[in-house]
């Protein structure tokens, strides 16, 4: 690949600076002034950053979609100095690409000074990746590294996990927006050379009988969304048999301007064919789908505010999903894994191959070339520019020495997938682009990846500490099957239905249980026919305590995902952490987003649970505000034996009924208080001895002395004890004056307390001794029995009856409440 | 008694081979997965197998409608390979999509041989989503040559997952597929009493509650429910209930009586 280097590299004089406003976006056609079209024999321009004025830079920055800062510009302006020239367009998107939010992750790896006068510099290194190097498991195989994070599993494999957010793209395409962000997390996980065997999905949506009238210009109505993206998800997973087995879907005010989705996929990894070694001379090969103009600016589109104007502005940075195109793919990836022919992969995702090509490169001390003219087009008229950045789905990016380029296309060729040669690695370090023999980019990687850094103002906001004081409603049962119609508790059936979770014959425990489609608290997977060992996945996502306390809710969702874990029988967790925040550049957002990274550090480490991998996604802000914080915590375990694990229906009526963990008045946030519509209260909280509980059950689990677990979440004690009881038609008496508590507390309080760390335990008759030796030192305490009764009963503190309501009734009120129509 | 070799057939979209394969070779079946342009570059022959499995998936995204590329690419592109297979007696068995696929070749019901159009279709379910769920067979001794060993009137256990199941046909088809006793699996409930069209008893609004059928010969078969994902005891929805996990689940019998069918050959 021989080009000549020609005359753009200085052209002073051509160009001149208009003083009008420039209203012609940049993709609209050719530009002036600012812009000069080099004489190529296609489109292309030379941009006059050397004369530009900070005005100017950041004209170009807003005109181009490369959506950088002054300071940024700034340093281009600075970078092109010493090279003596003006960028190329080409150039300049890399840059944007390259510098953007999402892909450099600018403010967690920034500077942030707080309003209480401490400085942290880099925030993720402080925090998130300090409790993976101060537990130093040896079990953590890759984190934080590659495309996703990997960690043992058994006989010579890992497991690989990544959780994505796609919420710019599905407020504005809710069907391509959810399903490209599966197939993009998907090939995540392609990307480490995993066979993707599960996909997670969690949601967040206005209240679905949101007021249309209420709606701002531009923003879709919560049920339209929750419609699309649903169907999106089961779309991408179903088609390209991947089972979606664990997830949530979450309502609240503050989603109605910006949903929330995060979709996450799971890999099997066996270690001996991780190939990471890369060199120079060693070949690009662009596989998959074609590129074409879908996708365009997805990345800055991200990390930028939602408008009115977003859904004509940035349509085209939607991609179009095809997951016939990527399973082909992924069938072809693994043979050439199999058959140890490649150096490297990764695949290309936000800032397409500009992204993908700088980041191989770059990690493994090369330059590259890449020839864009060889790219296949779905659109022939494309600019090299728009080539090089464009995010079109299903493709992945290969590296292999060149002898083994003829067998990799022949094996793309078998699959039906078309494929490639682009490019080569290079020994100097620079990053070199050429379109029909011409060279439109050649930028030095240190600079590129060493964008300047940024400095954000966290404003520490005072948490408010008061409860709300109210009368105890008389009618309990009414209170309990008014909760179990929560849109936050009842059944997601309708929408787990519509998502094959079977696919592949792994899932040992489904995310319904049983005929009566109980609510698992986890997913298992049995991966391996020669193994009994199990992947163990469940999620926490507490958005409403953060309206409180972010620091608790980082907290409570830690907890809850780790509990939710233990209660199938899931142990060695490892976390994934997923941030969804409003405009870092505003104080107050800044510092609520600071206390939940300080929370996952304090609470990881106390669990001693590593993060394994992660992902921000800034800037969720609407006409109508900021987003309502929301942090995902996925939890990865293992299970040693997929035969104990355990399901969260009660199994023999007689078996007595344990709860371990303390109860404390901590209803700030919960579905409780909102049913009632009271606001404030004490958000629950994370206490020492978490762990041991965890612990503690896990051992009864191995010894065989429990025969169901469940966690009390979003409704409390009443809510988690009526789901067993659903699950599997069965009654149960409670005693509540046998809870224990911190403090005494009303019995409505402790009903529906979201106190953490609590499990509630179905004990085998004959292990009721050896269950309560073994959890000696913990608040522990039998509150009731399992009946073959048809009814829910629950006694008040002084013996009489507080609640009995029929299973059927609960059972019917909880699955009827949530409808996809 | 004759070795059983598998061919898992498999195009773009094709996915459930993995649990196919996983369930034959428990089995000790020689199971190969094999993407058609294989067969169509002659780089294996459909002849060294005597048994064909046209597992579940999207082939070909399922686009115009569920099956029909695939079984017109089967139909045109291997028909010559496929007669032979069915005439000398070999099994065929399409599951889900593999069964859409049979459908759409003119293969089931084939009741005057190969049909140029499809006698019968699977259409979008009457819930009109995709329906991932458990459900309840009930077992039809019929002409189906390959399932003898389950005993007539045996209910099953076995996930469904499609969003196009729904088997509709016209009277006379319909008439004729009963009367020459072509039906094998109907939806039932669960104590083996007919679903009768009820949701989610039937899950798609089969008429007559069908789940499966099998050709006039009774060696090619096909059934929307996925037999290999109810195959060991922890695949089953309740096996949690169990104090002692059973080995295997309702779907062995299935793979088991198919087996036995071709080493008798």
């Amino acid at each position: 690949m021989i080009a000549l280097r020609t005359s753009w590299t200085r052209c002073v004089g051509d160009y001149w600076l208009t003083p009008q406003k420039i209203s012609t976006k940049w993709r609209c056609g050719p530009l002036i002034n600012i812009y000069r079209k080099l004489n190529f024999p296609f489109e292309i321009y030379e941009i006059n950053i050397l004369e530009a004025d900070d005005i100017a830079l950041m004209k170009i920055s807003s005109d181009t979609g490369a959506g950088l800062s002054l300071e940024e510009m700034r340093a281009v302006k600075t970078y092109f100095k010493s090279e003596g020239r003006n960028p190329t367009d080409v150039e300049l998107q890399t840059i944007g690409q390259t510098w953007s939010e999402h892909c450099f992750h600018k403010t967690f790896k920034g500077i942030v000074k707080t309003s209480d006068g401490r400085v942290i510099d880099n925030m993720f290194k402080t925090y998130i990746a300090s409790v993976v190097k101060e537990l130093n498991s040896e079990w953590c195989f890759s984190v934080f590294e590659d495309n996703a994070g990997i960690v043992d599993f058994v006989e010579g494999y890992a497991i690989a996990v990544k959780v994505e957010t796609h919420n710019h793209p599905s407020a504005i395409e809710p069907f391509g927006g959810a399903a490209t962000g599966i197939g993009g997390v998907i090939r995540d996980i392609l990307g480490v050379w995993a066979e993707p065997i599960a996909n997670i999905d969690v949601l967040c949506f206005g209240p679905l009988d949101y007021d249309y009238l209420k709606l701002p210009q531009g923003v879709k109505h919560p049920r339209y969304l929750f419609k699309g993206v649903v169907a999106g998800i089961a779309h991408y997973g179903n088609n390209m048999g991947i089972p979606t087995i664990c997830g949530a879907i979450y309502f609240d005010e503050g989603y109605v301007g910006n949903v929330v989705v995060y979709c996450g996929c799971i890999g099997l990894l066996p270690k001996d064919k991780y190939f990471r070694k890369i060199k120079q001379g060693h070949s690009i090969i662009l596989a998959g789908g074609r590129t074409g103009r879908d996708g365009i600016h997805g990345v800055t589109f991200a990390s930028a505010e939602l408008t009115e104007e977003s859904e004509e502005k940035s349509r085209s940075a939607v991609q179009i999903p095809n997951p016939i195109e990527e399973e082909k793919l992924k069938r072809a990836i693994i043979r050439i894994r199999d058959e140890g022919l490649a150096s490297g992969i990764t695949d290309l995702g936000g800032g397409g191959l500009s992204c993908a090509a700088g980041e191989m490169a770059n990690k493994y001390n090369c330059g590259a070339v890449v020839e864009l003219s060889k790219v296949l087009l779905k659109d022939p008229d494309m600019k090299p520019w728009e080539i090089w950045i464009s995010e079109s789905q299903e493709r992945m990016f290969i590296a292999s020495p060149p002898e083994n380029v003829k067998r990799i296309l022949e094996i793309f060729e078998d699959e039906d997938v078309e494929a490639v040669e682009i490019g080569r690695f290079t020994d100097d370090s620079r990053l070199r682009v050429f379109y029909k023999g011409y060279m439109v980019a050649d930028l030095s990687l240190s600079f590129l990846f060493n964008p300047p850094k940024v400095t954000r103002i966290a404003k520490i906001e005072k948490e408010l500490e008061y409860d709300s004081k109210f009368e105890k409603p008389k009618d309990l049962n009414d209170i309990l099957l008014k909760l179990l119609r929560a849109p936050n508790i009842a059944s997601r059936e309708v929408v787990i239905r519509t998502y094959d979770h079977e696919v592949k014959g792994m899932t040992a425990i489904k995310p319904l249980q049983g005929w009566r489609a109980g609510p698992n608290d986890a997913a298992v997977l049995k991966p391996l026919p020669s193994s009994w060992a199990g992947i163990v996945v469940s999620c926490g996502i507490k958005p409403s305590y953060g309206k409180i306390s972010t620091y608790w809710m980082a907290a409570s969702s830690i907890d809850e995902a780790i509990r939710n874990n233990v209660c199938v029988g899931g142990r060695r967790w490892a976390l994934l952490d997923n941030f969804t925040w409003g405009n870092p550049e505003k104080a107050d957002r800044m510092g609520s987003l600071l206390r939940a990274v300080e929370a996952c550090y304090h609470i990881a480490k106390l669990f001693g649970a590593p993060f394994i991998s992660g992902k921000d996604s800034l800037y969720n802000e609407s006409p109508l505000g900021p987003v309502t914080p929301t942090l995902l915590i996925t939890a990865i375990g293992i299970i040693p034996d997929v035969r104990k694990a355990l399901t969260m229906d009660f199994k023999n009526p007689g078996n007595p009924l344990y709860i371990v963990g303390l109860t404390r008045r901590e209803l700030g946030g919960s579905e409780y208080y909102k049913l009632l519509g009271l606001s404030g209260g004490l958000v629950p909280k994370v206490y020492e001895g978490a762990r041991s509980i965890c612990d503690k059950v896990i051992k009864a689990m191995d010894l065989g002395l429990i025969r169901a677990c469940h966690d009390p979440s979003d409704g409390g004690i009443a809510v988690a004890i009526a789901e067993m009881s659903m699950a599997s038609g069965l009654g149960a008496e409670i005693e509540l004056s046998k809870v224990p508590l911190s403090e005494p507390m009303r019995e409505d309080l402790a009903l529906f307390s979201e106190s953490n760390s609590r499990l509630i335990v179905e004990v085998r008759a004959d292990k009721e001794e050896e269950f309560e030796q073994l959890m000696a030192g913990l608040p522990c305490s039998r509150i009731g029995r399992i009946t073959r009764g048809s009814s829910l009963v629950v006694r008040g503190y002084d013996g009489k009856v507080l609640i009995d309501v029929s299973v059927d009734e609960m059972w019917r009120t909880w699955r009827e409440a949530l409808t996809l129509r | 008694m004759l070795d059983v070799k598998a061919c898992i057939i498999r195009v773009g979209g094709t996915n459930c081979d993995f649990e196919t394969k996983v369930a034959l070779e428990d089995l000790g079946v020689k199971a190969d997965i094999i993407h058609m342009n294989q067969l169509l570059k002659k780089r294996v022959n459909l002849e060294d197998y005597n048994l064909l499995v046209i597992p579940g998936g999207f082939s070909y995204g399922d686009y115009v409608r569920a099956g029909a590329i695939w079984g017109k690419k089967l139909a045109f592109k291997m028909r010559r390979d496929l007669e032979n297979f069915v005439n000398e007696g070999k099994a065929v068995v399409g599951i889900c999509n593999g069964f859409q696929v049979l459908v759409e070749a003119g293969i089931l019901p084939g009741l005057s041989g190969l049909s140029n159009h499809p006698e019968v279709a699977l259409a979008t379910n009457s819930s009109a989503k995709y329906e991932c769920r458990w459900v309840h067979l009930r077992y039809h001794s019929s002409r189906c040559r390959l399932l003898s060993k389950i005993a007539d009137g045996k209910v099953l256990r076995i996930p469904v997952g499609h969003g196009e199941g729904r088997f509709v046909a016209s009277k006379e088809v319909l008439d004729k597929i009963v009367e020459l006793n072509l039906v094998v699996f109907t939806y039932c409930r669960p104590d083996g009493s007919p679903a009768n069209g009820e949701y989610p008893y039937n899950p798609n609004g089969s008429m007559l509650d069908i789940a499966g059928i099998c050709s006039g010969e009774g060696n090619v078969v096909g059934m929307m429910p996925h037999p290999e994902r109810a195959y060991f005891g922890w695949q089953m929805p309740d096996w949690t209930l169990q104090d002692e996990l059973a080995a295997y689940g309702d779907g062995r019998i299935i793979f088991e009586s198919i087996v036995d069918y071709i080493k008798g050959l």
